[in-house]
């Protein structure tokens, strides 16, 4: 199982450091599990240009691949201007139609604001659905006082992070499951 | 429908084409020598002519796992290998051509064969031969719509006077040599959504419309939109073919077909697209109202006669090849054509 933590915007630390710990628990929980980090932050993606997935080169190719050879991806990111960030809608323009199908896709949101709290459900979900992703429905809402000193100090918000890692693992497996069972009636 | 050589007496035609992909059999790991696809692509259209199909048509891709780049040169070997069968491109990227290097080519492809040759002209699903060819791919749509108006131009006047943005302009130019009847039917190639569909209608230039999967009923709105563009720009739908073009298989068996095809269709699509054919969508194929012409000789049958009831198009194209796929069952395929498939679908739709 390929899971990748794909931080989804270069501002900021907090979305970084709630990944970090996402991934700690990942590693800690499922240490066979190949777990792949991408942070924006440490990548130059062009902006899409419409053109396949395949044929973008460097930075932008390895994150396009890297996100289409996936089984799970989580996603944490920031809500900017009562929006996702541009860096990571851009993410979602560079793959092509249908890129989530048969991927789970989990995610949580670090906000300056609880006024941000729908912003996952009005506006990511919706794009995750239309590319066919398999959800977890729940989200991790993470707020500025969750954190101290690059570290999260909210006991509730470590809890929750580590049900949404035990989700997204547990989803893929069964949906793997399904699929496999599924296909395996087809005989061909 | 004459000027484009359309005979529907005879019934609707049955043709065959290649992307002249050069891919991996899935099942053995291993790939032919560009070589050998090359020269298997010539003997397959012999082959497909020798079955009685009344087209083939080879495609230009610029990419890794394509092999008919130069694909004009590889109809022309065609051209000289048969002697009856329509040939054509499936597609030629005008957009990153020069429109009257692929006329000249394709006259003299014409003159080889002795007047079988065809062009469809299509914008490239993927855009990598732009860079390779020295062309902007912001100019995607316009490179397009110029040059293949310009190709238009050039079938329909002998003595041509043009100026556009992205070629030298021409003053009394003679494009040579000509078609062995002065012009040859040119397409343009439709991505199958409504709105591409309607371009070539309001053009009245005939549609080459390609398709994966999918209900028939979907693909017959893309084809009443070009109808209905058509006669909005003043052209006669009942002058203009329509050709469709997609996945084809035949086996004793249903469950033996969508076996055989699967692997290549599913494993050649991420080589050379970055995604799969999904599992789900492929065994509705095998639904008789699905596009896709898979299933034993009879539900091919069924299938086709379906679809023609509902098109009323002049031309299928089979795509058998994708992917790697073993010659031998290319053979048994055409032979299954040759024998049991075409007879009955002109027996049906002879008018």
């Amino acid at each position: 199982m390929k899971i990748v933590g794909l931080s989804g915007s270069r501002v900021g630390s907090k979305t970084w450091i709630a990944m970090d710990y996402t991934l700690g628990v990942l590693a800690a929980k499922y240490p066979d599990a190949e777990t792949v980090l991408l942070d924006l932050a440490d990548y130059d993606v062009q902006f899409s240009d419409g053109r396949n997935y395949l044929e973008y080169e460097g930075d932008t190719g390895y994150v396009t691949r890297t996100l289409m050879e996936a089984d799970a991806i989580i996603i944490g990111t920031p809500i900017f201007q009562a929006s996702i960030p541009a860096t990571l809608k851009n993410i979602f323009d560079l793959l092509p139609v249908d890129a989530l199908r048969d991927k789970v896709v989990s995610m949580f949101i670090t906000a300056g604001s609880s006024k941000h709290y729908l912003i996952a459900e009005l506006q990511l979900k919706p794009i995750l659905a239309y590319m066919k992703a398999q959800l977890v429905q729940t989200f991790v809402f993470i707020e500025e006082q969750d954190f101290y000193r690059k570290e999260i100090v909210n006991d509730d918000v470590r809890l929750r992070l580590e049900r949404l890692v035990e989700d997204t693992v547990i989803l893929t497996e069964t949906f793997t499951q399904i699929r496999e069972a599924k296909e395996a009636e087809y005989d061909f | 429908m004459e000027k484009y050589r359309i005979d529907e007496s005879k019934g609707m035609e049955f043709g065959i084409y290649t992307l002249g992909d050069h891919l991996p059999n899935p099942l053995t790991g291993e790939r032919i020598s560009a070589k050998e696809r090359v020269h298997e692509i010539i003997e397959y259209a012999k082959l497909a002519e020798q079955a009685g199909v009344d087209f083939f048509s080879v495609g230009e891709s610029h990419q890794d796992y394509f092999a008919t780049q130069a694909h004009t040169v590889v109809l022309s070997a065609i051209a000289q290998a048969t002697e009856k069968i329509k040939i054509a491109s499936s597609s030629t990227i005008i957009s990153t051509s020069d429109p009257v290097r692929v006329y000249e080519d394709f006259s003299t492809i014409d003159l080889i064969s002795g007047g079988r040759a065809e062009i469809v002209a299509g914008r490239a699903s993927r855009v990598g031969l732009f860079d390779l060819l020295g062309y902007d791919v912001r100019n995607y749509e316009e490179l397009f719509e110029e040059k293949f108006e310009l190709l238009l131009k050039l079938n329909e006047e002998e003595v041509v006077n043009w100026n556009g943005e992205f070629r030298a302009p021409l003053r009394d130019a003679r494009v040579l040599p000509r078609p062995v009847a002065g012009s040859m039917p040119i397409w343009r190639a439709v991505g199958g959504t409504p709105a591409s569909a309607m371009k070539a209608g309001y053009a009245g230039v005939p549609m080459f419309m390609a398709h994966l999967g999918g209900s028939t009923a979907v693909f017959k709105r893309t084809i009443d939109a070009y109808r209905q563009a058509a006669r909005a720009g003043g052209h006669d739908p009942a002058q203009l073919p329509v050709a469709t073009a997609g996945f084809f298989y035949a086996a004793d068996s249903m469950q033996q077909a969508l076996k055989d095809l699967y692997p290549h269709i599913n494993e050649g699509m991420k080589l050379t697209n970055g995604q799969g054919f999904p599992k789900q969508l492929f065994a509705q194929g095998a639904d008789p109202q699905n596009i896709m012409n898979v299933g034993s000789p009879q539900q091919i049958i069924e299938k086709i006669l379906h679809q023609h009831e509902v098109f009323g198009h002049q031309r299928y194209i089979a795509q058998i090849d994708f992917g790697g796929m073993p010659f031998d069952n290319i053979r048994k395929n055409l032979e299954l054509i040759g024998t049991e498939i075409l007879p009955a679908i002109k027996k049906y739709t002879a008018k």
